[in-house]
């Protein structure tokens, strides 16, 4: 468990810069992943562990067998709708902001305006600050609570559009160019390949915000999560089941949600020369986009882009700075070179490269 | 120019023709003139403006990242061009005004060699990443999005009721922005005031011939000309020292082949015809010519070993006067006194066959060198039988023309590969890599999208999906052991050297000629087999 209270007060240490054992005691990197060895927890860990702090409930991040998972509430909701009520021992939801003794630390959350219940983990330890951000984004999302910059020592950080060729434009536009496909083309069925946790929602959100009142049609695949999105105050509309085939029919001209997957396998042929849509950051990049035979890539990302990521690791004024996965190599090259920064890629290898594991996984 | 640039991101990821059409028509409806008509002209390669050079934008580029993050991005992305869309800083202040196309276009168009990078990066500051990537795609004439000219202007035909053919008669007539075409098209003037210059006519296609059609046919009402493997073009002089040389489609080739149009602009005509190579009086094969195709601009030394020529076997208008509803004996004594006229080398006539009965012409196809071809025998690829009275219609109309190949080359391959088709196939396996063994292990030499039934296509889609070994995106690898995978008939018409494909073969129009589901592939045939028909080099 982790309400392990403790009295004694950690000593402050007397400058900001942390000196080079409270650095190793606050976080340090082990076969399992990132671990606090002064609380005695990991975090994301890639293999099961005692006491694991979970940012947010994508695959890789979120793992199950662990014997105590600290999470917010959200993040142990969905952990619990995919994996079931046993995939951990005991879970404790924390809400954002407030403060928990952990070992000789204390940690709070803080969003991280990735997916509903997405959470930094800041770890306080003898008056230095980690802060460990999951996967994150900056810019407004009505499906979750907006990212939070945190003043902090140690930026822990993915790089998952760490080239300075990612530049999301805003999601409006990208369902603009989706609502003008579905008026041009109004006897096609448009699928729309989204992440099921997350993004899906995301995308459905964001239509309604652009006055898209038609019923959205569901993939199997995207029911649980969505209700869930629902029962936690997001409004989602006219959603409606998409199971059995003669259902295609009704979704003719209309919109139709489902895993990346299912838009190249056996399930996608009911439709009849269906719209091939794919909302992922990804989309920016041709090559990219081409593999997966899109005709209409939607460039709409849960991730930071480069302008985004660069500012991020700005605003909380780090010394030093750990980048998780992703395109490593360009974020460490500009933190050394145009912020001076320390910086290290972790070259963590259980996290999915392309920072969004549900479809490929 | 951010409508257009969307309408070229949009229509790159698009492969049905039917969806292209109604892309392109909607935005030409729906933009104003002057844009709609520069836009239409790039589509149909009638603006041509690609002059920029990769390496001023690469400097370009440089002059405004860090090299570092513009080497990793580059080679994360792949291509020039794009990277520089996706990379080139937003200036602090963004003219909020959209840059049109026609700004672009105008601005390209009266700025000089020295002018062109500050040009260039003015428009890039004024650009989004959609905008940007189509601009430098336009200017660097790398634009592809399999828009042929012929479907931009069946597009723009569709936005009134005016068929591609009736826009090729006049298309001579206009320039860009085509203001009068679009008054046309939409009803406002009733006709186009056309003048004859340098004009593309609509070429008369043939039909397919089976050999039990030709006992129906006289052979004393036909022309019986070689058919040469070759591309087909229509080169048009103006009489005035300009000219211009068409595929069969409308695209203008004459920059691919300055030879051609240069050597031609004699006399005052527009020609039928085909393009070949020759050298020292001999074609050389179709791999020669592939070669000069696949070049937008061609060297000098190029064009000095691969020298273009033209066979012209129609005359379509001779010193203004349209030629076209003549009977064919009427355009071809026209034509043979023309060709009279002309000494230069890269052109000459396309003689007659010497066939003159059912059997004659059945043997001229088998063995061309002993009708008339003699050392061209090699590049007849078979016969046309013409209607000595049609007239020169646009089009495939029926009992006119003939066309009847050679047998074409066949043998047994196997399934390799597979991809999703486009359009109604999009949701089949329906793009297939076949190969053949070579010292025990199966090479692949050639790709195959049709030549099946619906009924087969779904079949071959059931097996693909129930022996696929590995996916790599869109594709799948399919078994192909001995004893286990799917043997196809594939037939061709013929067979040249690349460097290009694993096998160092190339075929050409390889289709499905039928599938051999009582075959393993164990019994599918070598390379040695396609090695003895390659054409004589
Ligand atoms: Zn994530
Ligand atoms: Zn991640």
């Amino acid at each position: 468990m982790f309400r392990r209270p403790r009295e004694r007060a950690a000593p402050r240490a007397t400058n900001s810069d942390m000196n080079a054992d409270a650095s190793a005691q606050i976080l340090t990197l082990t076969e399992a992943g990132l671990y606090c060895p002064a609380g005695g927890f990991h975090i994301d860990p890639l293999r099961p562990v005692d006491r694991a702090v979970v940012t947010h409930g994508h695959a890789d991040h979120a793992r199950p067998g662990h014997r105590a998972v600290l999470a917010t509430g959200e993040t142990l909701d969905i952990m619990v709708a995919r994996y079931g009520e046993t995939c951990f021992g005991t879970g404790q939801a924390l809400a954002y902001g407030a403060p928990l003794k952990v070992g000789d630390t204390t940690v709070t959350l803080h969003p991280a305006g990735h997916i509903l219940g997405s959470a930094q983990v800041a770890i306080a330890y003898r008056g230095a600050r980690a802060v460990v951000s999951g996967d994150y984004k900056t810019r407004p999302d009505p499906t979750c609570a907006a990212y939070e910059p945190v003043a902090c020592d140690v930026f822990v950080s993915e790089a998952t559009f760490g080239l300075p060729v990612f530049r999301h434009p805003p999601p409006q536009q990208e369902i603009g160019k989706l609502l003008r496909s579905l008026a041009q083309f109004p006897e096609r069925t448009h699928l729309v390949g989204a992440y099921p946790l997350g993004k899906a929602q995301r995308v459905i959100r964001l239509l309604r915000d652009a006055g898209y009142d038609a019923p959205i049609f569901l993939h199997g695949a995207m029911g649980t999560l969505t209700q869930l999105y629902e029962r936690h105050g997001v409004a989602l509309g006219d959603l409606r089941p998409l199971e059995a085939a003669d259902k295609s029919v009704a979704a003719r001209g209309g919109v139709v949600v489902c895993p990346p997957s299912a838009t190249t396998d056996r399930w996608s042929r009911r439709f009849v020369d269906p719209v091939v849509a794919f909302a992922s950051g990804w989309m920016r990049v041709r090559a990219r986009a081409r593999q997966r035979g899109v005709e209409l890539p939607l460039v709409i990302s849960d991730h930071v882009d480069w302008t985004e990521l660069t500012a991020a690791v700005e605003a909380t004024g780090c010394r030093q700075l750990w980048v998780t996965h992703g395109q490593e190599d360009a974020l460490v090259h500009w933190a050394q070179q145009a912020r001076g920064l320390a910086a290290r890629p972790l070259r963590l290898l259980g996290y999915a490269e392309d920072g969004e594991p549900e479809g490929a996984a | 120019m951010k409508a257009f640039a969307e309408l070229l991101d949009r229509l790159s990821w698009t492969g049905g023709r039917n969806a292209k059409l109604r892309l392109i028509a909607d935005y030409l409806k729906t933009t104003p003139d002057p844009g709609r008509g520069y836009a239409l002209a790039i589509l149909t390669g009638d603006l041509d403006l690609g002059d920029a050079r990769p390496g001023l934008i690469r400097k370009l580029i440089a002059e405004r990242t860090d090299p570092t993050l513009f080497a990793l991005s580059y080679d994360y992305v792949g291509d020039l061009s794009e990277t520089v869309a996706l990379l080139w800083p937003a200036p602090h202040t963004r003219a909020n005004a959209d840059l049109s196309l026609g700004d672009v276009v105008e601005r390209l168009r009266e700025t000089g060699r020295a002018m062109l990078p500050g040009v260039i990066a003015e428009c890039l500051d004024r650009l989004d990443e959609t905008g940007r990537w189509a601009f430098l795609k336009i200017i660097t004439g790398a634009l592809r999005i399999g828009v042929s000219a012929r479907l931009a202007k069946t597009a723009a035909g569709m936005i009134g009721d005016k068929a591609a053919d009736e826009i090729e008669e006049v298309w001579h007539a206009l320039a860009p922005p085509y203001r009068d075409l679009f008054d046309w098209i939409e009803g406002r003037i009733d006709a186009i005031a056309t003048k004859d210059a340098i004009a593309f006519r609509p070429p008369m296609l043939a039909h397919p011939l089976e050999r039990e059609d030709l006992a129906a046919l006289d052979p004393a009402d036909f022309a019986v000309e070689w058919k040469w493997d070759g591309v087909r073009a229509q080169i048009v002089s103006d009489g005035r020292g300009g000219a211009a040389l068409y595929s069969r489609t409308g695209e203008n080739m004459s920059r691919a082949f300055p030879d051609l149009a240069q050597g031609l602009c004699v006399g005052h005509a527009a020609l039928d015809g085909e393009v070949l190579v020759v050298r020292a009086g001999a074609i050389l094969p179709f791999s020669a010519l592939q070669q000069r195709l696949n070049r937008k601009t061609p060297g000098v030394k190029l064009m000095a070993d691969l020298p273009g020529h033209f066979r012209a076997y129609d005359i379509l208008s001779l010193d203004g006067e349209d030629l076209r509803a003549l009977p064919l004996s009427a355009r071809r004594a026209r034509l043979e006194e023309f060709a009279r006229t002309i000494a230069a080398p890269c052109f000459s006539l396309s003689p007659l066959t010497d066939a003159r009965t059912h059997a004659q012409i059945a043997a001229a196809r088998m063995n061309p060198a002993a009708f008339g071809a003699g050392a061209d025998g090699p590049a007849v690829e078979g016969l046309m039988l013409k209607r000595w009275d049609s007239p020169y219609l646009p089009g495939r109309p029926r009992g006119l023309w003939w066309k009847w190949k050679r047998d074409p080359f066949e043998v047994d391959a196997v399934l390799m590969y597979a991809q999703r088709g486009h359009g109604k196939r999009s949701s089949f396996y329906s793009d297939y890599t076949f190969g053949v063994w070579r010292a025990g292990a199966l090479v692949p030499v050639g790709k195959a999208y049709s030549g099946f039934t619906d009924e087969e296509l779904a079949r071959i889609d059931r097996f693909v999906r129930a022996n696929t070994t590995n996916r790599f995106g869109p594709v799948r690898e399919v078994r192909h052991e001995p004893e286990r995978g799917l043997v196809f008939e594939v037939a061709f018409e013929g067979l040249n050297r690349s460097a290009r494909n694993k096998s160092g073969l190339a075929m050409r129009f390889p289709r499905i000629a039928r599938i051999r589901w009582d075959k393993h592939p164990k019994d599918a045939d070598r390379i040695e087999t396609l090695e003895r028909m390659l054409d004589p080099a």
